[in-house]
């Protein structure tokens, strides 16, 4: 236990010296970096596919308007400067010059115009909630982009990050078919690397784009991003030199400990403030037990949040206080806290008259650290007199039994995107209760009050305001528990220390490896 | 003539079995939980009600189920196998093009593991109870008992990490370069591991079932005859034993030979073989109806065309057996 820690410490301290170091150094260009990708993408396309995976390589070939740093700030992309006017309602974006796409075509506001107000209002579900406050999209010169906007909504600076509005090539899409584009296959956007060479099921080649539009930049030659299947394969690639960077997710936790102990490898949790991954237990708000709000306190008091952090994650991540994470914005800790007490636990069971009735914990299949939560969680409320049964599944039948309310407890995490407003309420809104989705508000928890504050919220353009009402939204969720939040979780990316400045922006190696280099 | 008339025969029947096969495939797969649409929605990390109908029209899976399955079975009559949406291309080509690396491992794996087991169990059966004897037996015991994926790890752990001789993941070297025949050496260096790994299962099944078929043989009369006769050990062991210990090897070659196309999940898997095995195991966790329907399609055609080569070979191996008239 106290070895583990000493791991996740060490790979933390090496992390922050190596950001030290980057500063000084000035950065050499060439080189060839391998990298896992898991699993294997369906298809490079990001305007069409956006899974995880997808993003991860394309992120390389295609860029948006903006970049995030790490404390959620805009910075420059292919938008070189940007204004908002007072009224919150109007977003003009000055784009670089110079910038053209993979085939050699120029890139202009019309891309900007086409790739927003017609490709991806078809294609992009997560777009469309934003799109739907947008009143028009206009391009008054070729390098000009004036977003205007019904009413002002408080996280648009914020979705202009390239895995929700990639920028797509108008003269390669315009008026075809765009899932059976054939150019799907080849993609062409306006990033750092072009696409090369897709060896289904072995790798994916991705070469330096020499006509960047930041002189010198890229600094590497090839990047590989290697289909290993198998996560004991994928640490032992690492271990053997094959590969250089592990990003977040790409092996077991128990792995890490031992991956980062090795000389000249580093680790970083950082790169995830965007997505800031949020895990919690659905909790069936309808029927059985949890249905009634004292017996989900109980389970928030009857968790080991604390152990489940340091041993089955390995000392990555933070126990979650309620709904909102606090790497996203109008975080506040000013709500109950539900620290492990089990006696708590059986006290409110015992007030509540609960009967034995056994409740079905759902684990989310995606490996062996989340079955081992489902274990630690079963053992937890057991231990103060609740009967549990753990179901198995795989992820089509997790899809299933979530979205068509067929659970008690279930495990999941989602992204949170910045804002309370893209990723937080859509779980709690009840006009987000429907059959079908597991990513809307299947607990079915339904309070005016809250769908008030967070509609209210959205629209306000001040930040004091916006905050305040946060806060309010959260204190009442903490107290109700439609849900039982666990842990804010961490992806820990595991890479050579001589790959430099790979981390770089919220989203990390999902934004492309633009600013790494290697000092070999 | 007669045999023309049987193979024949034998044809029209996997026509309809094939069918059945289809048929029960496609039920099953659809009665499992969950579907396509509702996975891809899952990895985008959002989706509303319009993109998951737009992705079941997509799919047809908004037809009545009746509707689904004629579809598909009328396009397998036409030899059709579907296009698979997730992958974006035809079900045929992504077969095809996990075909070749599929063969090269299964079939590298079922020349060694027929090679080595009738090797060992012909040096294991002429020397009975002597210490190769008892060596051979015990080594076919402990590898038929052993689950492949740990024979896997293991032989990464001590070849690829500890030793560094031979490469842990992968058909080649990514990024290597190589063309000709150092190309063709780097893809034998990669497959060593791999091969052996899913050899050995079956070369352990073979080593057993060659050496008890032909200490049963060796105690039949006409090889007391031919002994009799004065020939050689050597000649009675080769001419008459063997041939006819070889029959139940032969069975089990047509049973191991039908799975070659149908790849190896656990192998393809831990050695990131770019296989059918693993677009099969994809296909299955992605609900990718087409493309698994495809891949059981063409593994169970081939484990009946493998069924009925095998009974051809029969006839070559022991003239006794005939065709019913």
């Amino acid at each position: 236990m106290k070895r583990l820690l000493v791991g996740a410490l060490g790979a933390a301290l090496l992390a922050t010296a190596s950001v030290a170091t980057i500063a000084s150094a000035a950065p050499k260009s060439g080189g060839t970096i391998n990298v896992v990708i898991q699993p294997e993408p369906p298809s490079l396309m990001l305007g069409i596919t956006q899974n995880g995976p997808t993003q991860m390589v394309a992120g390389n070939i295609y860029e948006s308007l903006l970049r995030y740093d790490t404390d959620l700030n805009p910075q420059p992309s292919l938008a070189k400067s940007w204004e908002v006017s007072d009224d919150g309602l109007t977003y003009t974006f000055k784009l670089q010059e110079g910038v053209t796409w993979h085939d050699g075509a120029p890139f202009t506001s019309a891309d900007v115009v086409f790739t927003a107000d017609t490709f991806l209002r078809e294609t992009h579900p997560r777009f469309r909630v934003s799109l739907a406050h947008v009143e028009s999209i206009t391009a008054p010169d070729d390098h000009t982009v004036v977003f205007k906007l019904k009413n002002p909504f408080g996280p648009f600076l914020g979705i202009f990050e390239a895995g929700t509005m990639p920028m797509i090539p108008k003269h390669i899409y315009e008026g075809t078919d765009y899932a059976n584009n054939p150019m799907n296959a080849t993609p062409i956007g306006t990033g750092p690397f072009k696409f090369k060479e897709w060896e289904k099921g072995s790798y994916i080649h991705l070469v330096k784009n020499e006509d960047y539009y930041i002189e010198g930049q890229p600094y590497l030659d090839d990047i590989y991003w290697q289909v290993i299947p198998d996560a004991a394969s994928r640490a032992v690639a690492f271990e053997t030199g094959k590969v250089d960077v592990l990003p977040g997710g790409s092996v077991e936790n128990f792995d890490i400990p031992r991956l980062t102990a090795m000389d000249g490898v580093c680790a970083t949790d950082k790169g995830w403030e965007y997505f800031a991954p949020h895990a919690w237990l659905w909790l069936n708000n309808r029927e059985g037990p949890t249905s009634e709000v004292k017996f989900r306190q109980a389970i928030m008091y009857a968790m080991d949040r604390e152990f489940v952090r340091d041993v089955i994650w390995n000392g990555f991540g933070n126990v979650a206080t309620g709904p909102v994470s606090s790497k996203t914005r109008f975080y506040s800790d000013d709500v109950t806290q539900y620290n492990y007490d089990p006696d708590k636990a059986k006290a409110l069971l015992e007030e509540i008259g609960y009967d034995g009735t056994p409740v079905r914990i759902l684990p989310l299949p995606y490996g062996e650290t989340w079955q081992r939560w489902g274990e630690a969680v079963k053992q937890n409320l057991e231990e103060v007199g609740i009967n549990t049964e753990i179901v198995a599944t795989d992820v089509a039948g997790w899809n299933q039994k979530v979205s068509e309310w067929d659970y008690d407890l279930a495990f999941t995490y989602l992204y949170q995107y910045g804002d309370p407003a893209l990723g937080v309420a859509r779980t709690y809104i009840s006009s987000n209760i429907a059959k079908g989705s597991p990513w809307n508000n299947v607990q079915g928890y339904a309070n005016p009050k809250v769908d008030e504050l967070f509609a209210e919220a959205a629209v306000l353009a001040d930040e004091g305001q916006r905050q305040e009402l946060y806060t309010q939204v959260q204190q009442k969720l903490v107290d109700d528990v439609p849900v039982a939040w666990t842990l804010e979780l961490s992806f820990p990316t595991i890479y050579r220390c001589d790959v430099k400045d790979l981390v770089q922006t919220a989203i990390g190696v999902n934004d492309g490896f633009k600013d790494a280099w290697l000092d070999r | 003539m007669k045999i023309a008339r049987y193979i024949l025969s034998r044809f029209a029947k996997a026509i309809v079995v094939l069918l059945g096969i289809v048929v029960l495939n496609f039920c099953l797969i659809h009665a499992a939980p969950g579907d396509p649409a509702a996975v891809m929605a899952g990895e985008a990390g959002a989706a509303d009600e319009i993109f998951l109908q737009q992705l079941r029209e997509k799919f047809g899976l908004d037809q009545p189920f009746h509707v689904q399955l004629w579809n598909y079975v009328s396009g397998i009559l036409q030899f059709d196998l579907g296009y698979s949406y997730r992958q974006e291309a035809p079900v045929l080509d992504l077969i095809l093009d996990r075909l070749p690396a599929t063969l090269l491992l299964t079939g590298s794996a079922f020349f060694i593991s027929i090679g080595l087991g009738i090797l060992a169990g012909a040096m294991a059966a002429v020397r009975v109870g002597s210490w190769a004897d008892t060596a051979i037996t015990t080594l076919a015991l402990l590898f038929y008992a052993t689950p492949l994926f740990w024979v896997a790890l293991m032989g990464i752990l001590l070849f690829s990490v500890q030793l560094g001789w031979l490469p842990a993941f992968g058909m080649e070297t990514v990024g290597g370069g190589y063309t000709g025949f150092a190309r063709w050496l780097d893809i034998a260096h990669h497959l060593i591991l791999p091969a052996l790994t899913l050899g050995l299962f079956f070369t352990a099944i073979y080593t057993r079932m060659a050496r008890a078929s032909m200490l049963e043989t060796s105690g039949e009369d006409f090889v007391k005859t031919a002994r009799a006769k004065g020939l050689t050990e050597g000649k009675i062991t080769r001419r008459h034993v063997m041939r006819n210990a070889m029959l139940p090897v032969v069975t089990l070659a047509g049973l191991q030979a039908g799975q070659i196309v149908g790849g190896a999940v656990l192998t393809e898997t831990v050695f990131a073989w770019p296989g059918i095995g693993r677009l099969m195991f994809d296909a299955l966790l992605q609900r990718d109806y087409n493309l698994l329907l495809g891949v059981f399609l063409i593994s169970s055609a081939m484990v009946l065309l493998f069924n009925l080569i095998t009974d051809l070979i029969y006839l070559i191996v022991d003239p006794r057996i005939e065709l019913a008239k």
